[in-house]
């Protein structure tokens, strides 16, 4: 697993309060986490907090996995 | 009770007399406070009188960019920002028929818009520390209606109706939205009435008196104090009885 992967699963549990065998690449924040809109936003200002990077509102519309959010962070990450 | 010490509170339109009577509060109260009008001298004037803890921020209410950017300026100039008070409001009073799309606008921008855009930019921040008081002063006409004030009317039920929906969103974040409704306040506006006109309102208000600025600063200090952690989504109303909702 990537370093940013390993980061993004760690702001996910901390945030959700979920199991960490849960946090899979697979895993939607909102059907299989438990997360409800609000919590959405808020993990997007997390994972914008720990990378430095802005998440633009179209793009965190597409954030819906864990695996999304790593892609995103990796590719944003890779352009800085 | 309704200690604000080491809390952080800006107030639009704080050289008005309602908005100067709830900055005052605020401050007295221990809060530091972020003074926003148009006006400069009034506002510099103002954080002098008040001294240590006040910050003079000048803006308009007008330019969504200058709005934007408000909480962050308050929140960079103070350290934090705990507490919001959306106090600024502009009349442009004419008959529904005769009433120009400009005043329709206006009043709408400053006294609606404005709310969103400014509560919108202090959210990200609250959220993070779980803590936040947004507080709209509207007014005794957005609920009852007003003749000639169909856009001052709209502009501050508007504020009620938005700050319910908000306040449903982000209860659960410690984050408490609420408005506070003045009836009539002395003002510039109430003495330049004549006295038949001061008679037929005072004949509405069974207290027999118009409010005073600090009546409605009462008020927005206990909303926004700890103490009133479990009142969200709630108009408070100031107006000595004239309209009992």
């Amino acid at each position: 697993m990537s370093d940013i992967a390993e980061r993004v699963k760690k702001i996910v549990i901390e945030h959700l309060g979920v199991d960490a065998d849960k946090v899979t690449e697979n895993a939607s924040f909102i059907d299989d986490l438990g997360a409800d809109s609000l919590d959405t936003v808020e993990l997007v200002m997390a994972f914008e907090e720990e990378f430095g990077c802005e998440i633009p509102d179209d793009a965190a519309e597409t954030i819906l996995t864990v695996g999304d959010a790593t892609r995103f962070l990796e590719k944003n990450a890779a352009q800085a | 009770m309704f200690d604000l010490s080491g809390r952080f509170a800006l107030v639009t339109g704080a050289t008005g007399g309602i908005g100067g009577a709830i900055a005052r509060a605020l401050h007295a109260q221990g809060a530091t406070v972020a003074l926003s009008g148009t006006r400069r001298e009034a506002l510099e004037a103002l954080g002098a009188e008040l001294g240590e803890r006040a910050h003079a921020l000048p803006a308009d209410l007008k330019d969504p960019a200058a709005v934007d950017a408000l909480p962050g300026a308050a929140e960079a100039a103070m350290g934090g920002l705990d507490i919001l008070v959306h106090n600024a409001g502009v009349t442009r009073d004419n008959l529904f028929l005769r009433m120009k799309d400009e005043e329709w606008s206006e009043v709408i921008q400053v006294n609606l818009a404005a709310g969103f855009r400014l509560y919108r930019a202090a959210l990200k921040g609250m959220m993070k520390r779980r803590y936040g008081r947004l507080i709209g002063i509207t007014s005794v006409v957005g609920v009852t209606g007003n003749p000639g004030q169909g856009n001052y009317a709209a502009s501050k039920a508007g504020l009620i109706g938005m700050s319910k929906s908000l306040a449903a969103e982000v209860a659960s974040r410690n984050i408490t939205v609420n408005c506070v409704a003045p009836g009539f306040i002395e003002s510039p506006m109430t003495d330049s009435l004549n006295e038949k006109q001061r008679d037929g309102a005072l004949a509405h208000i069974p207290a027999g008196r118009f409010g005073a600025g600090s009546d409605v600063a009462g008020a927005t200090v206990y909303l926004a104090s700890a103490e009133a952690a479990y009142v969200t989504g709630q108009t408070l109303h100031v107006n000595g009885g004239m309209a009992m909702i």
